[in-house]
């Protein structure tokens, strides 16, 4: 290798060198996670969540909807006729059993997307792990949200119709 | 300086059969070739399947002689996930979450391909908006596979600062599908007709420029650190050579292609999804070494930066999925119904050449949907590039064709 060959060779390193050694004096991009943690943004594809109506009653009614057009099979739905004295649901009958295998879904959100009541959400919770497959498999006291709203998602705004951000 | 090469004609073949009828554990380490006059031995190593630096779960079975690369078989299959098969027993509409795991780097060129074949079937075009915004999406898409190849070719070379610049970069281009879609990796964004939804309004567009502007700036900072670098430079220039002729023997296309003089690019030869409005060059060198694929890859994130440009400048207003509510929004139960026939779509993903073929037999199922992926040909055709060469060129030439195993295997 010839001296300019050299030169032109160590003028380069070097120049390569100069670019890292900036990156010492420029902020880290880093998040420290757990004590910092990024909020996702609203069409975030998270944990499920079935809402609830303004006045406490559940918003789904067992269609099956969800469960026939989930990719993945994620979704087990049971459906039984709504009790005539406190109705669980607005409609004939009422999920008495719902469940997402967490381990099978993929999140794609075509569940939320085929809903006719706005029942199930996909939130922005991504912190989804456990230690054994059983205790992945939601059931539905674990998806109905505690009180209306709590799941933080209207799907109207995710749909687009006219509100999204 | 002659290089002896071991095995001649008649000891291939038998390396050859002894290797299809070897059992697994007797192929690692095993010793075969013996030459009689000296005495010297090849070695049969095994490259994988658990590799960092095969890009995937590949398995390359390679005979060396010291450091020299006297044979190499690719054995493929460890990432077969039969997303084919799975696809006929899906409605079209759940096959895109599939369509999208095969060559997760870029998966919005598969979910093209796919919805494109699909809507060849159904006769129909969607809008211009949804073309334009789908233009956007893949070429985002191309940038960001782009990045996660170079930043995982300089980590083999050991020029880790390469790729966390790259894996930064890339945070941002999935952050942006993450606001446009909901999920970063496997965003399911295409739909038959259309897109799922419209850009966000508030922040998404100006997001978009703010991303491009940085990643020119730090395109010059990778060109600053690799491009003239002589440490990279003898890592890759005349390393893993292929020429034309052996690119068309084996069906290679993309990058490894256009490195080496060969302008085609599925995007300008048979434009899709309105990229015929878009103005960018298809960037070439004639070297065909490692080296020019590399600036090759370079110039076209470059140019993919352009084209996202002038997709924001000239986006028009519109709907954003077609207008008949049977494909729009189809029956939730039995999906959409698809007139029977046999589509074949190709389209530029970041490897190279991506074909989807589609039969329909009139039902909402799709009958066959056949990929034909670059990363199977590329992965055929590396033998080619890594014998007579040293272990170590293995290492960049494997990175220098940029195999997706998820592409290879399906």
């Amino acid at each position: 290798m010839s001296v300019k060959n050299a030169i032109e060779g160590l003028g380069a390193l070097l120049k390569g060198m100069s670019i890292t050694f900036r990156y010492l004096f420029e902020p880290p991009v880093t998040i420290q996670y757990p004590d910092e943690k990024r909020k996702p943004p609203a069409m975030f594809r998270g944990r499920h969540y079935l809402r609830l109506w303004e006045d406490g009653t559940e918003r789904c009614i067992a269609c099956h909807l969800c469960e026939i057009v989930c990719p993945a099979q994620a979704i087990h739905v049971v459906d039984a006729p709504n009790p005539k004295k406190n109705p669980i649901s607005k409609s004939h009958r009422y999920a008495a059993d719902f469940q997402i295998n967490m381990l099978r879904c993929i999140f794609v959100g075509d569940c939320e997307e085929v809903c006719p009541v706005d029942c199930i959400v996909l939130s922005d919770e991504y912190e989804i792990s456990g230690y054994t497959r059983e205790e992945l498999i939601y059931t539905k006291d674990m998806l109905v949200e505690k009180h209306p709203g709590a799941s933080g998602r209207d799907p109207m705004v995710k749909r687009g119709d006219g509100r999204m951000e | 300086m002659s290089r002896e090469r071991v095995t001649r004609a008649g000891e291939q073949k038998r390396l050859e059969e002894r290797i299809r009828h070897t059992s697994r554990e007797e192929l690692d380490l095993q010793r075969v070739g013996v030459d009689q006059e000296t005495g010297r031995e090849t070695m049969l190593l095994n490259m994988g399947p658990q590799h960092p630096s095969t890009h995937g779960v590949l398995r390359l079975v390679i005979e060396l002689d010291g450091e020299m690369i006297v044979s190499c078989k690719p054995v493929i299959g460890y990432l077969h996930t039969g997303i084919e098969k799975e696809c006929e027993y899906r409605t079209y509409h759940q096959v895109v979450p599939l369509i999208d795991r095969q060559d997760y780097l870029s998966p919005l060129n598969e979910e093209m391909g796919y919805v494109l074949a699909v809507e060849k079937l159904l006769g129909i075009e969607p809008p211009k908006r949804a073309q334009y915004i789908r233009v956007m999406c893949a070429e985002l898409s191309r940038i960001a596979s782009h990045l996660v190849w170079l930043g995982t070719s300089a980590l083999e070379l050991n020029v880790s600062s390469v790729f966390m610049y790259c894996f930064q970069d890339r945070e941002r281009v999935l952050d942006l599908f993450e606001m446009v879609s909901g999920a970063r990796m496997f965003p399911r964004y295409f739909r038959i007709g259309g897109v799922m939804r419209d850009l966000p309004r508030r922040g998404f567009v100006e997001s978009v420029r703010t991303f491009l502007k940085d990643l020119r700036r730090n395109l010059q900072k990778y060109h600053g650190l690799l491009t003239n670098n002589p440490i990279w430079k003898m890592r890759n220039v005349g390393i893993a050579r292929i020429t034309a002729e052996q690119c068309y023997a084996y069906g290679v296309t993309g990058p490894i292609l256009r490195a080496t003089g060969v302008a085609y690019d599925v995007r300008k030869a048979f434009p899709y999804s309105s990229y015929q409005d878009f103005e960018f060059e298809i960037p070439t060198q004639t070297a065909g070494d490692a080296y020019a694929r590399y600036l090759v890859r370079m110039a076209e994130m470059e140019q993919s930066a352009r084209i996202v440009e002038q997709v924001l400048e000239r986006l028009p207003d519109g709907p954003i999925v077609v207008e008949d509510p049977k494909i729009r929004k189809p029956h939730p139960h039995r999906g959409l119904f698809v007139p029977p026939g046999k589509s074949y779509v190709t389209v530029e993903s970041p490897r190279g050449e991506k074909g989807y073929f589609v039969a329909s037999d009139g039902s909402n199922k799709p009958l066959r949907v056949r990929m034909r992926s670059p990363s199977f040909a590329h992965v055929q055709a590396l033998p080619l590039l890594i014998e007579e060469a040293y272990l170590a060129d293995c290492v960049v030439a494997i990175a220098s064709i940029d195999p997706v195993l998820g592409d290879v295997d399906r």
